[in-house]
């Protein structure tokens, strides 16, 4: 039986020495194999006595055994190494950047304006739409600005030519967004007609308007953010409270303070101006105007279809591109329309 | 308006700080735009004499002073100023003095000690002079603090008045709306009729009543048109910006600023007859004092005597009736005239005086008599002169009217969200000088005459809150219902497109909706586009109708930048004729995208190639996805004709994609081709609701076939017939290879289609699958002349 222990001595030393998986496979045949020793010792069996053919065929089976699990064992292990070969083979440079193209981005200026729509969305505001060329009357008549006021003189308005080279007066390209407020009305006084009472209208409209004016902070054409919300008790307590909790909510501050002072518009009465002061930062301690608001006037009301004694209402008019400046700490109106990759890319 | 502070501190003195003061003003509505001190921050200079004036023995331009400066003593001074002579009485800056940039110190000038410096007007900040040292009058005290002689501790305080406060146009109107605000005792300057000492005077006669319903003149006769305006008088105006000129014209700008009434200085030798406030005659002209000749419009009332114009009401006075330094006797109107008869008047001739800016937004038309007796007396105290009778000319059906507005407590508490209470809103309004009476639970307030800017309710509130204090409105955020909004799911919104083209490399521009018309010429071939009257410049003279040339703009600075790769793109309204507007134009809302250089990022892990139309084209088909695009060919001037595609969904055409026209890449310098689109915004909003279709869970046969077709073979209405033809259970028909070369003759190309098929009913047999293939190949070829490439 000595034999039997050298042959698994052999066998494992053997193993060992195979370095590869396929060389493995033809030492495992020297043992193992219909030729191998072990097979031929096991088939040597049959010519022992019976008396001592079931020991000695348990004694080869154990070493058979042990030379299976030796072999088992080297299979494993040449598996990791091979794999950890390959592993090591295949290791690519991790910093080398990933494939394929760069985001573009969207303009810093539809950025706020979107803001401004989601903040507004979010407690009821619908978005509206109206157009860029405009009616006289919807820009200037039904906004209870009289015949004679400078806003429609040529040295604020853009005006167009007919076909025959002669000024239009019905058209204009909008000074501001604020005729959105007329149509808003009227179309949402057509809706509900069948009603008795008229559910609230909340629009908030975004657009481009147009002034001849263009200087280093002057663009002729500009943003404007223009929200209205009349109903049977809106009042001037409301729209402080709305434009005072959308100022801190755009700028996610409340390091900021908000003030309403008495101001001028034709269309709104009481009529404020709205300026913040940011309480850090380069524009510390400084009332910037953000924007005019006030009390619908009566006459734009019934401008619009709506009995003023029956509802009230208040309507705001914002610079989304000074929004945007202070936001951003953009110091150049220009960039806005200036189309420069590199500042454009910095929005993405 | 500008004004002087301590004019203001004569007529209301309230306890508030100058900064306080301007807060006010600012929180009650008329914005303090600048407040500014009237002289630069300086120490120490005193009111000096020279006694003795010697030329400097070492230099030619110095001269060796000795300055008496009161109880500071006899100082001797050494002074570079040209007009430094003995006798003068001028500022001097004592040693410790702190001017503007300098410190006064002791020093050797040329060898000789010198103990102050006497000072320039530009030395103190007073204004930019040339003349050396500042002179003061003889009568100036020797030793005083200059700053309390010249008043120099005052404030120019500018309001950005709105047009409808015209009655802060004046100190007296300020000084009103300061009293109302802080309850300080207003002190006005008590205005007393002047009596006549003569009785000559000039008849008026209103030809036009309704564009002026009251003037009054009055004559003064021999008055020295030569004395000289009073320091006190001079300072003020000068402190409200408007210049000293001489004693008659400071007169009457200065009652213009203390009450708000624009008055008028004639000479009366220059009058013949009545005074008539007339409409011009045909061609009439007029030679105004700003030396400009006006032919006024019909619609502008001219103030006249029998023979000639003399100036144009409310707005100028005539060259040759005005005042001169030989005027001995004058004649003075002092008129009302009405904000309509005077609004825009001015502006139409391209200039505006302080007359028509007061009187187009309203002056009190109970003024005019007291302004002029006013300036009567103003005249007498300092020119001397002999006052006629003050002759009055009232229309006054067409006064303004003062209708009784009533303000319903409960309104004012809807209005503004408050409860202010009944004693606090009368006490608001008595306040303001108001006149008012008690109905119920209302006020029927009657507007005062200087007031244009009370018709409604409104107003009334506007003037309780504003005094109130807007700050002492609560705000906090409102209530309302809770409904929810719509969400619809088959529509999206402009700014997900926005995302979409963001996701995928472009960048977004906002171009101006002017262009050049050359733009559209170019990229349009639009001869007739919509044309502003007033644009700011040339090139932005057109409204586009179409983004692309914005877009080409945008490219070609880039490319001046640098930039090699671009994608840009622009959501943004086009304007087009359209008699069916209300308008009279369309304005459609677009997006266009252009790409131009590489089509990718500069990397190392992909081979570098030039964007072309497919780039594009796939960025197209990904926006509107689920949904299929189709293409026809286009002839379009923008676009190269070959290279060139509309855009049809549903087979209605929304827009154009193609590569710029060589022809314009040369024109416009563009290195590299550039590639378009642009199409409709509204059909990329709309964005179908999934629908599901079951899932199949037997599996697919897939076969390739390749179709060897005419080279100019459009693969899509190709791969629209097989589609057409194909049995259900096919389920795409997808084109994975396009080959043309070795093996094709020239005129063929060789187009790889995979077939998929699966149906949801069974596993399909090799025989459904072969007569599918069939069906296909036989249809390429009858159709489309194809042969199945072996």
């Amino acid at each position: 039986m000595e034999n039997l222990e050298q042959l698994v001595t052999q066998a494992t030393a053997d193993f060992t020495a195979a370095n590869e998986l396929a060389r493995l496979e033809d030492v495992k045949a020297v043992y193992l194999g219909k030729d191998g020793s072990l097979t031929a010792l096991l088939k040597g069996l049959g010519k022992l006595p019976a008396e001592e053919r079931k020991s000695a065929g348990a004694a080869i089976n154990a070493a058979k055994t042990q030379i299976e699990s030796a072999l088992a064992a080297r299979r494993e292990a040449l598996r990791i190494a091979q794999l950890a070969a390959r592993l090591a083979a295949e290791s690519l440079d991790i910093t080398l950047p990933g494939r394929g193209s760069a985001r573009g981005s969207i303009h810093p200026v539809m950025r706020t304006l979107d803001r401004i729509e989601q903040l507004f969305r979010s407690i009821g505001f619908e978005v509206a739409d109206g157009p860029e060329i405009e009616t006289d009357w919807h820009n200037f008549t039904a906004l209870n600005t009289p015949a004679n006021h400078p806003a429609r003189s040529m040295h604020d308005t853009f005006y167009l030519l007919d076909d025959a080279g002669q000024v239009r007066h019905d058209v204009l390209l909008r000074t501001h967004t604020s005729p959105v407020q007329i149509r808003s009305m009227l179309a949402h006084v057509e809706k509900f007609r069948h009603l008795d009472t008229m559910p609230e209208i909340r629009v908030i409209c975004t657009g481009r308007v147009y002034r001849v004016d263009s200087d280093a902070t002057h663009s002729p054409m500009f943003h404007q953010v223009e929200g209205l919300w009349v109903g049977e008790d809106v009042s001037f307590a409301d729209l402080k409270g709305v434009v005072a909790d959308f100022l801190r909510r755009f700028f996610e501050s409340d390091d900021l303070k908000v003030r309403f002072r008495p101001s001028f518009f034709p269309f709104t009465e009481p009529s404020a101006e709205i300026d913040v002061a940011f309480m850090s930062g380069p524009m510390e301690g400084r009332w910037l105007e953000i924007a005019g608001c006030g009390m619908v006037h009566p006459n734009v009301l019934r401008f619009g279809g709506i009995d003023p004694e029956r509802y009230t209402g208040f309507a705001f008019g914002m610079g989304p591109d000074r929004l945007t400046m202070l936001r951003y700490g953009i110091n150049d109106l220009r960039l806005f329309f200036d189309g420069d990759l590199r500042f454009l890319s910095q929005f993405q | 308006m500008q004004f002087s502070e301590s004019w203001l501190r004569a007529l209301v003195n309230p306890p508030l700080s100058t900064a306080e003061l301007c807060h006010l003003l600012t929180m009650a509505g008329l914005e303090v735009e600048e407040c500014r001190p009237a002289g630069a921050d300086f120490s120490h200079v005193v009111v000096a004499r020279i006694l003795t004036a010697e030329k400097h023995p070492d230099a030619d331009k110095l001269k060796l002073c000795s300055v008496d400066t009161g109880e500071h003593g006899v100082l001797q001074i050494v002074c570079g100023a040209p007009n430094a002579a003995a006798g003068l009485i001028v500022p001097c800056a004592l040693v410790g003095a702190q001017l503007p940039g300098i410190e006064i110190k002791k020093v050797k000038v040329r060898g000789i000690e010198s103990f102050g410096m006497l000072c320039s007007a530009r030395e103190l900040g007073l204004y930019e002079d040339h003349g050396g040292l500042l002179t003061l009058p003889a009568d100036a005290p020797i030793g005083r603090n200059i700053r309390s002689y010249l008043n120099l501790d005052d404030y120019l305080i500018t309001l950005k008045l709105t047009p409808n406060r015209a009655d802060c146009l004046s100190l007296t109107g300020i000084a009103r709306e300061v009293a109302a605000l802080t309850g300080a005792p207003l002190t006005l300057p008590s205005i007393d009729p002047v009596a006549a000492v003569h009785d000559e005077a000039r008849g008026v006669v209103l030809d036009v009543p309704a564009a002026c319903p009251r003037y009054c003149g009055r004559i003064v006769r021999g008055v020295n048109s030569k004395a000289a305006t009073p320091d006190w008088m001079k300072q003020r105006i000068e402190r409200c910006g408007v210049r000293y000129i001489s004693a008659l014209v400071d007169v009457t700008n200065y009652v213009m600023l203390e009450l708000g009434q624009p008055l008028h200085a004639f000479d009366d030798a220059e009058l013949s007859g009545a005074i008539h406030v007339r409409y011009p005659n045909a061609g009439e002209q007029l030679l105004l004092l700003n030396e400009q000749t006006v032919t006024p419009r019909v619609d502008t009332a001219l103030i006249a005597d029998e023979a000639k114009p003399l100036a144009m009401a409310g707005i100028m006075g005539g060259e040759h009736s005005g005042i001169s330094d030989a005027t001995t006797d004058l004649f003075l109107e002092s008129a009302f005239f009405t904000p309509d008869a005077i609004a825009g008047k001015a502006r139409a001739l391209g200039f505006s005086s302080d007359a028509s800016y007061r009187y187009e937004r309203g002056v009190d038309f109970e003024l005019q008599r007291r302004a002029l007796e006013r300036a009567t007396q103003l005249i007498i105290d300092i020119c001397g002169g002999q006052p006629g009778p003050v002759v009055e000319t009232v229309a006054p059906e067409h006064l303004p009217e003062r209708a009784p507005v009533r303000l319903r407590l409960p309104r004012v508490a809807r209005v503004l969200g408050i409860e202010l209470g009944f004693a606090r809103i009368e006490k608001l309004v008595a306040g303001m000088g108001f006149a008012y009476v008690r109905e119920n639970d209302a006020l029927v307030v009657t507007p005062p005459s200087w007031r244009f800017d009370i018709e409604i309710e409104e107003d009334l509130i506007e003037e309780i809150v504003r005094l109130h204090g807007y700050d002492n409105i609560p705000a906090p955020p409102p209530t309302a219902r809770c409904e929810m909004l719509p969400l619809p799911e088959a529509s999206r919104g402009p700014m997900a497109v926005r995302h979409l083209l963001a996701e995928r490399g472009f960048h977004e521009v906002v171009n101006y909706s002017f262009v050049a018309a050359e733009w559209e010429a170019d990229f349009c071939a639009n001869a007739n586009p919509v044309r502003l009257a007033n644009p700011i410049a040339s090139q932005m003279g057109v409204m586009r109708s179409s983004l692309i040339g914005g877009l080409v703009g945008t490219l070609v600075s880039n490319l001046k930048r640098q930039a090699e790769r671009v994608r840009v793109f622009e959501v943004g309204r086009c304007f087009i004729n359209d008699a069916a507007q209300d308008t009279g134009y369309d304005q459609p809302l677009r997006v266009a995208a252009l790409i131009s250089g590489p089509a990718q990022p500069e990397q190392w892990g992909l081979l570098m190639r030039t964007a072309d139309f497919y780039d594009l084209k796939g960025d197209l088909e990904a926006l509107f996805a689920p949904r299929s695009l189709s293409f026809a060919r286009v002839t379009h001037p923008a676009l190269h004709p070959g290279r060139a595609a509309c855009v049809l969904l549903y087979g209605r055409e929304i827009g154009v994609i193609g590569e710029i026209h060589p022809r314009w890449q040369q024109q416009y310098e563009l290195a590299v081709a550039a590639v378009v689109f642009e199409v409709e915004l509204a059909a990329l909003l709309a964005t179908p609701m999934p629908a599901y279709r079951e899932v199949s869970r037997f599996p697919a046969v897939v076969r390739d076939i390749a179709l060897v077709v005419p080279q100019q073979t459009e693969v899509r209405r190709l791969q629209d017939a097989l589609q057409e033809v194909a049995p259900g259970y096919v389920r795409a028909i997808r084109l994975f290879d396009v080959y043309q070369g070795k093996g094709v003759t020239p005129e063929s190309k060789s187009l790889a289609f995979r077939v998929v098929m699966q149906d949801t009913e069974k596993t399909l047999a090799d025989n459904d699958a072969d007569a599918a293939i069939a069906k296909l190949v036989q249809t390429a070829a009858e159709r489309f002349g194809a042969q199945l490439r072996k």
